[in-house]
This record gives structure tokens, C-alpha cells and sequence, in this order.
């Protein structure tokens, strides 16, 4: 009697009752317990989506606002952008590429190649920061500041804004130079690699969105 | 970068004193200062609304730390505002979820740690921060800020011209937000990754307990919501400290001066501030009815009625939640078709948490119910969810709400709902794994006194308010006394304000209880409840990586109490079929 209750136990809380299922949290159910290899290298991953998600919203929210107050008033005057911005977005082309070059040195253990790509890409996003100093002081020249008016404000606040987060990736980098100096990069460092370069082309990324922006919605 | 408890080990047991309960990367140590800095944060926040009901209730005494003869408005404003944000921020959204959640989320699937233990370290300690910024706020030239702790522009935007505490006060709430922002942010991102990705063996998502749901979804609330907050709160510094106008709308006048600033919108502070603050009030009671399906499941023996429904009920609460702020915007004059699709979004949120509450009661109908203390804070969360959210449906409607949204029926509503409701969800945590935390139980003559005392106190508190709402008495004002129709209502201040003090004199009943039971309570067992989730399969308190690096296999799901033919009535999650004793 008991036997048969046992076996045919309706659904009891949390889903399909006894037994094994194949796979719970982790892939191989043949494998013993505890987290399974690979699982620090995955929740990395996650770890780092989960925070270009959270990026990603705070640059949505400056967007709506940018939208929004931009329909608003008569105090907007588009801002000429200097020129010199499109130069910093090739030298952050460059630095995705070398970036990915970077990562592929590393997964295939070419030393000398990696550690020049990887030189060179914290070089180009040093760069890049330089460039964008080289901006707000030109348009600073032209006498346009963050309060001068609601685009010049925009202007500020996005380019900003991402400066600050490509320093943060600068800083990534920079400790992986750092690593690579005292001979402590190797392929058991990829993980690190990989998600500063996921990172890299976000940012990449979010600054063809940011230009985009701003020089379309003037 | 933090590095992951994954593969190997984790981190060794910190030995020195400091690493172990100071800067400590161990969840469950995080999980108590979190818990600790609440408690604080509520008293702290119990305190300031005593001086509000003592205002309201004698408008012409003096009373102390605010010099002879009444109070200010000014006073109460700032009273207003401090109450509001150290309750909403570092009580609501810091116990519940980074208390409880970082306790127990991790022994609950099988973890022995959070994914980023550095990164969870970190969590703490930014929040911390922004909790001493906060505080600073009493201390500054000025005092605390009086913008209300939704902090709405231009008042909050103009500085020091638009009242005391507008000036470095201000700043500081704001600045205070963005690092409780920040915070929030790096530990949510924490929960979802631990949840997604360390899960032991056989612990699929469907057998997840209904608490480690409730802390996933509102981890990924904090995500997509506190960012948001983030940027509004960039927004209104640069506003205030740098000269833009993103908020500060052409020709301002404040005190007879004009105000500096073109073509902002204030109405954009608020579309900005709701789209985190609706999310924000999930974000407080989502925990607490995760907690609450864990107890009545546990003390009714009798498996969470409805488990699938539950947990879709909790993702559709979350996600309706992102679709309704406006109605926070009812009287912002919004064009009323937009009034009306966030009323009807807001009028479905009826239908989950109806599910929600019809559930909890399917769980207990009919069974041998233990009434614990845990037991009854569960019970009482129930009540004052059903009580609290009743009302929300009036709210929800723009007619009406033009009519309620500036009286206390507002503050009768949300305190019933998200602030009581979520502390009662908070108390029925605390009972409930305290064993779990520091091997000892908790008093139960004690527990029970003052369960009941609470009950009816906060019933007495804010059942009257919902009255004075309907008869127009207007919220947030402390003098009432020069109004015709209102003096009428004096009565009743006076009454809610007895009843609110002795309601804060019985929380202390609650806090000897703990300190009590820290020293001198009764020893613990493994597993006190009788449940069946993984964190009572280990030791009180449990080793420092949770299982002594036998990981668990889970082999079904959270809820198995009273399987017929089974001779125990409740079998663990890790009880394979083989092992589970028949009934002779």
C-alpha cells in the first residue's frame, strides 16, 4: 500500500515530486556533487551580463531623460560636436579589435602576441580618455559648459558617464597588464580576460550609441 | 574583480576577529550586519515618527531636542522626509532581501557561498556608507533635508532658498541614495548570479523554496529599477550642485527671489523617481511573502498550496510592477488616457496577489497548524497584506485618488501594506531562522506577548487614518489646528498616537527577547521546525562553508510535509526515495 502511495504521489509541492531529476543546477548528472569545473569561469559570465544589464538601464533612464527634456523648453541649442570625437571612435575601434586579438593570443598560449595586443589595447583606451579630455576642453573653449545649456548638459553627462565606466574597464585592464608583467597570465587567467573584453566591446558599443544620440537627436 | 566560489573551495575561514565579523566575506556573517544595521535603521526611524505623532497629537507642547514652545512644520517636515527614507531604504529593502537573502539564500540551494563574496563584502559596506551619510544629514548646518523621501523637485532642486535643510541636507540624501543605490545594485547582481548558477545538484528552479524565488525576483527588480534611481539622483545633483536644468522649470520664484534656471520639468524627476519607487515597494514586501509561504507551508505541515502558481504569481507581481508608476502621478495632471492604462495595469496587480493570498490560506486550510511565534508573524503578514492591499484598488483609480492621494488614507495604505506587512514578514524571518543563526530559539511567552501587542497596535495606529483620509484630512501637514473641519479629527490624532506609543514600547519586548535568547536561550537543534529545506540539514549555526564541503543532492522539492504512507511528516529535500521511512 505504502508502496504504491509512494510511487504514485500526485505533484506534491515544488514541482515533480520524488526522485532524480537529470539535471538540477549543474550539466552532467553522472558527475558527484558540488559545484562542477567551470562553474566560477560561468558565473562570471553571469555576473558580468547582469552588470551591462544594469549599465544598460542607467543609460536608458539618460536617455528618456534626454528625450524628454529635449521636447521640453526653448532653451535647447544643438551643440556642434568637435571633430575630434570621431577620432576617438576609431581609436576605440581599434582597441576592440586588439582586445579581441588579445583573447585569442591568449586561448591559443601565444605569450609575446598577447602581451603586445594587450599592451597596445590599453594603450588605445588610455587614449581614448586622453581624447575625450582633448573634447570637453575644445568645446570648454568654445565656452560651452555643462550648464550652458540643456544639450550641453547631455553632452556632458553621456560622455561622462562613459568615460567613467571606460576608466573602470581601463583599470581592468591595467591589473591584467599588471598580471601579464609578473608572468602570472596564462590560459587559467582567460576568464578574466574574456569578461574585460565583453566589457570592452560593450562599452565599444555604448559609444556608437552615444554618438548616435547626440548627433542625431540634436 | 572578487573571485568566485565556484570549482574549489572557497575561501578559507577568515581566523583574526576582523575578518571574520567586520570585513567579512562569509554570507551569512553579511546576512546578520545587514540584519544589524536594520534594526538600528528602524529604531533610529521608530523614533522620528514618535516625535510626529507627538506633534500631531499635542500641537502646542514642547517636546525634547526641539527647543521650547511647538514644533516647526519645518521640524515635522524633515521628521517626514528622515522617517520615510531611513524606513524605505534601510529597513525595507535591507533586511528583508540582503538580510534574510544573504543568510540564506546560498544554504538554501546547496551554495557555499554567494557567487562574488568580495563583491557581497562590498555591498554592505557602500550601504553602510550611505546609511552614515544619511544620518550626517541630522548634524549639518540646516538639519535634515524636508523634500519628503521621494525627494521631488524643484523643492529639493534650488537648495538652502527652498528651506532649511534644502541645503547641505539635501545633498546628503542624495548623495546617500546614490550609494544605497550603488549597493544595491552590485548585491543584486550577486543574488541573481548565485541563483542562476550555483545550485546544487537536483536543485532545479522548480524546487527552489518560495523565499529563494521571492529574493531572485526581487534581485532582478533592484537590477533594472535601482539604476534608474541612480541616474535620476545624477540628474538632480548636477541640478543642484553644477547649474543645469534638468528639473528646475524657467521664471521659479522662491522667496521672492527668481531662480537661476530654464525649461526644466520637475514631472520628469517623477517619471524617473516612480519608475524605481513602484518597483521599490515590491522590492520591500516580495521577501516578506517569500518568507511567509516558507512558514505557513512549515507550521501547517502541509505542503505551500499551489507551488507553480506561486511562483508565476511572484513574476507577474514583479513584472506588472515595471508597468505601473504612474499611478504615483495621478494628480501630476498626466493626460487621463494615460491615467487610465495605468490604472487598469495597476487594478491586474489584483489578480497575483490574489492568487498569493488565496494560497497562503489554501496552505493552512485544514491543517494540524503549530501556532509558533514564526507561525503567527506569518499569519499577521496575511492579515495586514489583505488589509492593506484592499485599499489599493480605491487608489488605483484616478477619480478616487484625486480625491484620497493627499490624505491619510495614502498613509494608512502603504503602512498596512509594504511597512508593517514587510516588518511583520521581517519579525516571522527572524524568529524562524534565528535558531539557524546562533544555535539558540527565541523565547516563545515573550515572542507571542508581543506578536499580540503589535497586532492590535498597528491596527489601532492605522485602521483610524484610513477614516481622517476619507474625511479629507490631508496628509503630511503638521499644523491642523487652524482648519474648521479638521479639529474635529483631534480625537482620533490623539488616539493613533497612544496606540503608536505603546506599539514602539512593545518592540522592545521583541529586542530583550533577542538579546535575551542570544545569551540564554534554549540550544537548538539542527532542525528546531521540523522543515525540510537544506539550511536545517546542516549544524546551528552552520560551518563556515555551510555543508563541510559535503555538497547536498537534492532529490525533491521544498514543500513535503504530510506525505501520506510516509511515517514522518515531512521529508527533507535531500531524502532520496530509498531512504524515506514508510508508515507501518
Amino acid at each position: 500500500m505504502a508502496e504504491t502511495v509512494l510511487k504514485q504521489r500526485p505533484q506534491v509541492a515544488g514541482g515533480r515530486g520524488g526522485g532524480d531529476v537529470t539535471d538540477g543546477g549543474f550539466g552532467d548528472p553522472g558527475r558527484g556533487s558540488g559545484p562542477p569545473p567551470g562553474t566560477a569561469r560561468r558565473t562570471y559570465h553571469t555576473g558580468m551580463f547582469l552588470a551591462l544589464v544594469g549599465i544598460s538601464m542607467l543609460f536608458i533612464a539618460f536617455t528618456s531623460a534626454y528625450f524628454v527634456r529635449g521636447g521640453l523648453g526653448d532653451d535647447w541649442v544643438p551643440i556642434g560636436l568637435p571633430p575630434l570625437l570621431w577620432w576617438n571612435a576609431g581609436v576605440l575601434f581599434a582597441s576592440s579589435v586588439t582586445i579581441e586579438l588579445t583573447r585569442r593570443a591568449l586561448n591559443q598560449g601565444l605569450r609575446s602576441q598577447c602581451n603586445a595586443w594587450l599592451g597596445l589595447t590599453a594603450l588605445l583606451g588610455a587614449g581614448f580618455l586622453a581624447g575625450q579630455l582633448a573634447a570637453w576642453r575644445q568645446l570648454a573653449d568654445r565656452g560651452i559648459y555643462l550648464a550652458t545649456n540643456p544639450s550641453s548638459s547631455f553632452f556632458y553627462l553621456l560622455t561622462g558617464t562613459h568615460a567613467i565606466h571606460l576608466f573602470g574597464g581601463l583599470l581592468a585592464l591595467l591589473y591584467i597588464v599588471w598580471e601579464a608583467w609578473r608572468y602570472r597570465l596564462g590560459p587559467a587567467k582567460r576568464t578574466l580576460v574574456e569578461v574585460t573584453a565583453i566589457y570592452w566591446h560593450f562599452m565599444d558599443g555604448l559609444w556608437i550609441y552615444i554618438l548616435v544620440l547626440l548627433w542625431y537627436w540634436r | 574583480m572578487s573571485h568566485a566560489a565556484g570549482a574549489h573551495a572557497v575561501h578559507h575561514a577568515p581566523q583574526g576577529f576582523i575578518r571574520k565579523y567586520i570585513f567579512s566575506m562569509d554570507h551569512k556573517v553579511i546576512g546578520i550586519q545587514y540584519w544589524f544595521l536594520a534594526l538600528t535603521a528602524v529604531f533610529v526611524g521608530m523614533a522620528l515618527s514618535l516625535f510626529m505623532r507627538l506633534r500631531l497629537a499635542w500641537p502646542t507642547e514642547s517636546f525634547p531636542f526641539f527647543g521650547e514652545g511647538p514644533m516647526t512644520p519645518e521640524a515635522y517636515l524633515s521628521l517626514v522626509t528622515m522617517h520615510g527614507t531611513i524606513m524605505v531604504f534601510f529597513v525595507l529593502t535591507t533586511a528583508p532581501q540582503a538580510g534574510f537573502g544573504n543568510y540564506a539564500l546560498p544554504i538554501q540551494i546547496g551554495a557555499a557561498d554567494m557567487a562574488f563574496p568580495f563583491l557581497n563584502m562590498m555591498s554592505f559596506w557602500v550601504t553602510l556608507t550611505g546609511f552614515f551619510v544619511i544620518i550626517a544629514a541630522f548634524l549639518v548646518e540646516g538639519g535634515a533635508p524636508i523634500g519628503g523621501w521621494t525627494g521631488y523637485p524643484p523643492l529639493s532642486a534650488v537648495g538652502e532658498i527652498a528651506g532649511p535643510g534644502q541645503g547641505l541636507g539635501q545633498t546628503l540624501w542624495i548623495v546617500s541614495i546614490a550609494l544605497f543605490a550603488v549597493g544595491s545594485l552590485l548585491g543584486s547582481l550577486n543574488f541573481i548570479t548565485t541563483t542562476l548558477d550555483l545550485r546544487t545538484k537536483g536543485m532545479s528552479l522548480m524546487r527552489m523554496p518560495l523565499t529563494c524565488w521571492a529574493w531572485f525576483v526581487t534581485a532582478i527588480l533592484m537590477l533594472l529599477s535601482f539604476a534608474v534611481l541612480l541616474a535620476a539622483g545624477i540628474l538632480l545633483l548636477l541640478d543642484r550642485e553644477l547649474g543645469t536644468s534638468f528639473f528646475i522649470p524657467a521664471g521659479l520664484v522662491f522667496s521672492e527671489q527668481v531662480i537661476d534656471h530654464r525649461g526644466g520639468s520637475p514631472l520628469l524627476w517623477q517619471h524617473l523617481f516612480w519608475f524605481f519607487g513602484h518597483p521599490e515597494v515590491y522590492i520591500a514586501i516580495v521577501p516578506g511573502m517569500g518568507v511567509t509561504s516558507q512558514i505557513l507551508s512549515t507550521f501547517a505541515r502541509k505542503p505551500i498550496f499551489g507551488y507553480r502558481a506561486m511562483v508565476f504569481a511572484l513574476v507577474g507581481i514583479g513584472a506588472l510592477g515595471f508597468l505601473v508608476w504612474g499611478h504615483h502621478m495621478f494628480i501630476s495632471g498626466m493626460s487621463p488616457y494615460s491615467a487610465m492604462v495605468f490604472s487598469v495595469l495597476t487594478l491586474a496587480i489584483g489578480v497575483p496577489s490574489a492568487i498569493k493570498t488565496f494560497n497562503w490560506i489554501g496552505t493552512m486550510w485544514g491543517g494540524q497548524i503549530r501556532f509558533t511565534t514564526p507561525m503567527l508573524y506569518a499569519i499577521g503578514f496575511v492579515s495586514l497584506f489583505v488589509s492593506g492591499g484592499l485599499s489599493g484598488p480605491f487608489l488605483g483609480q484616478p477619480a478616487l485618488d484625486l480625491y484620497l492621494h493627499d490624505t491619510y488614507f495614502v498613509v494608512a495604505h502603504f503602512h498596512l501594506v509594504m511597512g508593517v506587512a514587510a516588518i511583520f514578514g521581517m519579525f516571522a524571518g527572524t524568529v524562524y531562522w534565528f535558531p539557524k543563526m546562533f544555535g539558540r530559539m527565541m523565547n516563545e511567552t515573550l515572542g507571542k506577548v508581543h506578536f499580540w501587542i503589535t497586532f492590535f497596535g498597528v491596527y489601532a495606529i492605522f485602521m483610524p487614518m484610513h477614516y481622517i483620509g476619507i474625511a479629507g484630512h490631508p496628509r503630511r501637514y503638521a499644523e491642523t489646528s487652524g482648519v474648521d473641519y479638521l479639529a474635529s479629527m483631534q480625537p482620533v490624532h490623539e488616539f493613533i498616537s497612544i496606540a503608536a506609543m505603546i506599539t514602539i514600547a512593545a518592540q522592545l519586548i521583541f529586542v530583550i527577547n533577542f538579546f535575551w535568547s542570544l545569551k540564554k536561550g534554549e540550544k537548538a537543534s539542527e532542525n528546531p521546525w521540523e522543515a525540510t529545506t537544506l539550511e536545517w540539514t546542516v549544524p546551528s549555526p552552520p560551518p563556515h562553508d555551510n555543508f563541510g564541503g559535503n555538497y547536498p543532492v537534492v532529490h525533491r522539492g521544498p514543500y513535503e510535509y504530510s506525505v501520506p504512507g510516509v511515517a514522518q511528516d515531512y521529508i527533507l529535500q535531500t531524502t532520496p526515495d530509498s531512504a524515506v521511512v514508510k508508515a507501518k
